[in-house]
């Protein structure tokens, strides 16, 4: 297993850079956008990632409170972090798309206020995650996310009847994509899941490291101690 | 199941009887909402026909706010000498106290609602054109949907440091197609534009998922120390 | 055994309280837990509570866990478990609700056995912290559990009311409940107590019927 880390993750930097050769220079250049829409190979593959990643969170919190495994808890905080990132990804390049190409830093565009809200929703549950008492942080920050799924799909009709009634531009367009963009565009989603489960595999063997030592030093410093 | 409902009477009545008698708490509460409608008012021009279109928006911005105070106050009450841990080696059931707290935080948030709409309505003019019945609804159920996550996050907030500011750093993003719900039929409603049906069920689906999620999940969070 | 601890443990993060705590207890004795601070007694007392969940070991009481058994355990601490804006009789209504008891009958009855007046209207927030600490127990004892667990009960208060609180916990010692306090006054207790219980750094690591000890420090 250790062994297995440092190849896969080699193997992900190539594959990262394979796919960035193949949106910046294989792609075809959109007729009305120009460069610009290559950002396109990097917004929405982070969304999709984000995206499992906050469900990865879901499926570990629940997972945490009905068995308490402590291993279940660890997958919850690495998914959140680097899902996380990746949402922050999508709504930094979001903006940066839509500037040049529509005129406006933001829209109430419903996959980027979904977006939005998730991000919210995850920082909140970090920022409980790291102002609460560590032996009870996992439960709260559990229940925490389970109230953050619930919560999505009811974010995802409220802003699409929203639009309905206040029709707003749309990033990125509706309709049919070209193959050839389509085949790019699943090249970067690939490497940038690849991408993901590098840094969760890295986080999450340092955060049990992190928790091995904890117990550990609880329960043998006090030895030197007593008398 | 009539030993959940006794309890949560009990507990209910307990909590409005020591409200009346600390009535600082109600009447710094009262004047806080009062400052609140008056700083929107300065700071929202309430010109008619523009006031009409963001009154829906400001009015529940401004009960979110009263609303947080509120409930940073409930909890805080049993967290004096200790006596939260005397219900929790107690057999009465977490829902129980999850209730009273909820139903106690939803008649004072109401209250403060009671007293501040009325100013905006002075202030800004307003006059509703469409169903005015509606806003019963609306305001019942948004106010509970606020209530139910606020009364479970101020509970989650107190196992953890900076507690005040916990409160609404949990509840305000979560309650992001609630607020959203209530603005839209508010303004609807008001300038009698439209429908108002799809956020009023909304609020209604909203409120049934997380009145579940919280009576579900509230042992959890009791017992968590 | 009606209290039986197994290789408890309960950590804080990085801070372990407890390291492994074993010990069987009998019923109708009173149990007198020392230490320094830090040695983990209030964290022992919550976890018998059930106030506290133990990060590995079971404790079993009355051959259930501490939440199971709620309806037999008693729980009272420094601070005073009552809510200071009301009454004590109206304090105890509440909680004998929580309990199912109706009436006020049994309320009165036990607030006058720990030697106070039903009738007084005060609210406990201007008790004397002797009278605070008899009414918090009149509180613990309602349902009349069969374990009482008492953290620091005597702290900062009168030794007159100190020892009748001691009498009446030897009376109920005598009419058979099992009594577990944490105290820094062991002294009030000499005489009455059963056993010694000497914790230090998250451990027991002495058990004596009197108040010496022969290990050296």
């Amino acid at each position: 297993m250790k062994r297995a880390f440092p190849i896969f993750a080699i193997l992900t930097a190539l594959l990262l850079a394979y796919a960035f050769y193949q949106a910046i220079w294989v792609a075809p250049m959109e007729r009305t956008m120009g460069d610009v829409q290559r950002i396109f190979y990097y917004h929405v593959p982070s969304a999709w990632t984000a995206f499992l990643l906050f469900f990865v969170n879901l499926v570990a919190s629940v997972i945490y409170l009905a068995r308490r495994n402590p291993r279940a808890d660890v997958v919850a905080l690495v998914s959140a972090e680097v899902g996380v990132v990746f949402c922050t990804v999508v709504l930094v390049t979001g903006p940066i798309w839509a500037r040049p190409v529509w005129g406006i830093w933001w829209t109430w565009d419903i996959r980027l206020t979904t977006t939005l809200v998730l991000w919210l929703i995850y920082v909140s549950y970090l920022v409980l995650r790291r102002f609460s008492d560590s032996s009870q942080t996992p439960k709260l920050a559990a229940v925490l996310a389970i109230f953050g799924a619930l919560d999505v799909p009811l974010v995802y009709f409220s802003i699409w009847f929203f639009r309905t009634q206040h029709p707003q531009p749309v990033i990125g367009g509706g309709g049919s994509i070209d193959p050839r963009m389509l085949h790019v565009l699943l090249i970067n989603w690939l490497a940038f899941s690849c991408f993901a489960i590098v840094l969760c595999w890295a986080r999450y063997r340092l955060e049990r490291l992190h928790r091995e030592v904890e117990e550990a030093e609880g329960l043998e410093s006090l030895r030197g101690v007593s008398r | 199941m009539s030993s959940l409902r006794s309890i949560t009477v009990a507990t209910l009545t307990k909590d409005i009887r020591l409200e009346w008698r600390s009535k600082d708490a109600l009447n710094s509460m009262l004047f806080f909402s009062l400052l609140v409608v008056v700083i929107f008012s300065f700071s929202f021009d309430p010109n008619a026909e523009e006031s009409r279109e963001i009154a829906g928006g400001l009015i529940w911005v401004a009960f979110l706010f009263a609303a947080v105070v509120a409930l940073n106050q409930t909890w805080a009450r049993e967290l004096r000498n200790q006596v939260l841990d005397a219900y929790r080696v107690s057999p009465a059931p977490a829902t129980a106290l999850f209730l009273a707290k909820a139903l106690g935080n939803f008649i004072l948030v109401s209250l403060l609602e009671a007293l501040m709409a009325p100013l905006f309505v002075i202030f800004y003019n307003l006059r509703a054109l469409g169903p005015a019945w509606q806003l019963i609804p609306v305001a019942l159920l948004g106010t509970w949907a606020l209530v139910v996550n606020g009364t479970f996050f101020a509970a989650m907030s107190l196992r953890t440091r900076s507690r005040e500011i916990m409160l609404p750093l949990l509840l305000f993003p979560i309650s992001i197609p609630a607020v959203q719900s209530m603005v839209e039929a508010t303004r609807i409603i008001l300038a009698g534009d439209g429908s108002a049906r799809f956020w009023i069920v909304l609020l209604l689906t909203y409120d049934v998922v997380f009145t579940t999620a919280c009576l579900g999940l509230f042992e959890t969070v009791l017992q968590a120390e | 055994m009606p209290v039986t601890l197994s290789a408890l443990v309960k950590q804080f993060g990085r801070f372990a309280a407890l390291r492994g705590v074993d010990g069987e207890f009998d019923a109708a004795r009173f149990y007198v837990i020392l230490g320094d601070n830090g040695a983990g007694k209030t964290t022992l007392l919550r976890a018998l509570a059930g106030l506290a969940q133990p990060t590995r070991g079971t404790i079993s009481i009355l051959g259930k866990n501490p939440h199971e058994a709620c309806r037999e355990i008693g729980y009272m601490a420094h601070p005073s478990l009552l809510y200071d804006e009301m009454s004590g009789l109206e304090n105890l209504r509440y909680f004998a609700r929580l309990y199912d008891i109706s009436g006020d009958s049994r309320c009165e009855q036990v607030i006058r056995w720990v030697g106070l007046d039903p009738e007084l209207s005060r609210p406990v927030g201007n008790y004397s912290q002797g009278m605070r600490q008899r009414m918090s127990l009149a509180r613990a004892i309602l349902h009349d559990p069969k374990i009482l667990l008492l953290d620091e009960p005597f702290s900062n208060v009168d030794v007159h009311s100190a020892q009748e609180m001691v009498g009446l916990l030897k009376a109920m010692r005598d009419a058979g409940k099992t009594i577990f306090v944490v105290t820094h006054q062991a002294s009030l207790l000499e005489g009455v107590a059963d056993e010694f219980i000497w914790m230090q750094a998250g451990k027991i690591v002495d058990r004596t019927s009197g108040l010496t000890r022969s290990a050296a420090q």
